[in-house]
């Protein structure tokens, strides 16, 4: 079998754990023993319910959380053995909040990485128009300051400063989750469509079961931090695994992909 | 003679008095702000040192100005000149604030933001240069506000040790009970207080985002 790094999935847990500290013995589990591959050039879609784990597993792919046992290969490289710092500018972050720097405007908030980067100023600017016309935004955007925008170009702008230094992963721990539905369906398609032309990388945790059909090429269903099956949308909608049909029920009929 | 011409009669004493105090309150909060600064942020990338530094800060507010004046006066080189006292006392005094501020200011930016920062892959200090304090700065500043204000009030008392200032006017109209010259030291202070509050309120606002 080819090993060469390219045919190597972008990320691997074997066995990884992760506890929270509680005294002495009383450590929560949040994740137990998870062993996922997420293949380069896919979207895997984390669904799961509160507490299911998902968002844990997100930020150990970032080294935001450490695992406390098990290895998680980033990039065929054990996370530990990367520097972090490089591990998460390789790797495009966008989360339900948004979280732009409110002092600056949004051409700064997108050049940021690229800034801290040390790329010269006129490449930034380049990156930033292209960056704008991507997520769908209007080039008068760039000097505007986040509170200025509404909901769903805060979160374009999020996906736009994620994207900034090309990263070939992205996470995204529920992005649409605070916008109303059209805006959401909206950025949904249009999610669609940059993957369609960047085919990067992406993890994407949801509790959305409409969503993880819509996005996804693969779903890796979670509970009580353990995963309980990885399929594509069409095994899913035919699975009769107890927790996929409980999901599919609680969604009501007229599921597609 | 009125108030307004026996201040005018003797502006030349009371301007140098104002000058004195001003440069006890300068260099006092000046110093506090040095370290006053520095430690608030080290006790938000070390909550361990939380309580101690709080702590510490907080004991020495609760120490009588007059009591430190005292507690300060056989330290050597400290209380062999009234001003060099004067002026450690009233930074030690300013520094609770300026603690409780930075930390509360950096503590206070949006959790959103610190860690979409993190994760974007920002070192601790770009995200406390580039991000938190600028965005902790009107609090920071409030409390430079509020220890200049303290200073302000506080080194009328250095008078009384002999480090100068407008106190001195005070404590000799106390003396000689005369309200004239209470008032000729009180009203540069109080005026001096206000200004400070005035102008650090107004960079306050014009340093806080949004």
């Amino acid at each position: 079998m080819n090993n060469s790094p390219n045919t190597r999935p972008a990320i691997e847990f074997r066995y990884v754990s992760y506890r929270v500290n509680g005294d002495g013995d009383a450590g929560r589990e949040l994740l137990h023993d998870l062993n996922l591959e997420v293949q380069r050039g896919e979207t895997l879609v984390l669904l799961g319910r509160s507490g299911s784990g998902k968002t844990t597993t997100l930020k150990l792919i970032n080294h935001l959380l450490t695992p406390s046992s098990g290895e998680l290969l980033v990039e065929t490289r054990p996370t530990r053995d990367w520097d972090v710092i490089r591990l998460r500018r390789t790797i495009g972050y966008v989360i339900q909040e948004v979280g732009l720097f409110p002092h600056f405007t949004v051409e700064h908030n997108i050049g940021l990485v690229p800034k801290i980067e040390n790329w010269p100023a006129e490449r930034i600017r380049a990156r930033v128009g292209e960056l704008l016309e991507l997520v769908g935004l209007a080039p008068e955007i760039a000097s505007r300051y986040p509170r200025e925008l509404s909901g769903g170009q805060r979160q374009r702008v999020g996906v736009a400063r994620a994207l900034a230094a090309d990263p070939p992963i992205l996470l995204m721990d529920e992005p649409f989750g605070a916008l109303d539905l059209i805006t959401r369906v909206e950025l949904q398609r249009e999610f669609l469509n940059l993957q369609k032309r960047l085919c990067k990388t992406v993890v994407f945790v949801t509790h959305d079961l409409r969503e993880a059909l819509l996005l996804g090429t693969r779903i890796a269903l979670m509970e009580a931090g353990r995963l309980v099956t990885v399929q594509t949308p069409e095994e899913f909608l035919n699975s009769t695994e107890p927790l996929a049909t409980a999901y599919k029920d609680a969604f009501g009929g007229d599921l597609r992909i | 003679m009125s108030l307004w011409q026996f201040m005018v009669h003797n502006h030349t004493e009371i301007l140098e008095l104002t000058l004195e105090h001003l440069k006890l309150v300068g260099i006092s909060t000046f110093l506090a702000v040095l370290v006053g600064i520095p430690l608030g942020i080290l006790i938000t990338r070390w909550p361990a040192l939380n309580k101690p530094v709080l702590g510490g800060a907080n004991i020495i507010q609760t120490i009588p100005s007059l009591a430190l004046f005292g507690f300060l006066l056989p330290a050597p080189w400290i209380g062999a000149r009234a001003d060099r006292l004067a002026i450690l006392a009233l930074a030690l005094y300013a520094l609770l604030p300026l603690i409780r501020n930075t930390y509360a200011g950096i503590q206070g930016v949006d959790r959103a933001i610190v860690e979409a920062g993190r994760g974007m892959g920002m070192t601790d200090c770009q995200l406390l240069f580039h991000v938190e304090l600028p965005l902790a700065l009107g609090v920071i500043i409030a409390g430079v506000r509020v220890a200049t204000v303290i200073s302000v009030g506080l080194a009328t008392i250095a008078a009384a040790i002999g480090a100068g200032g407008l106190g001195e006017y005070i404590f000799r109209g106390l003396a000689m009970v005369n309200n004239q010259v209470i008032l000729a030291g009180a009203i540069p202070a109080a005026a001096m207080a206000l200004l400070a509050d005035v102008s650090l309120g107004w960079l306050e606002k014009r340093l806080s985002p949004g």
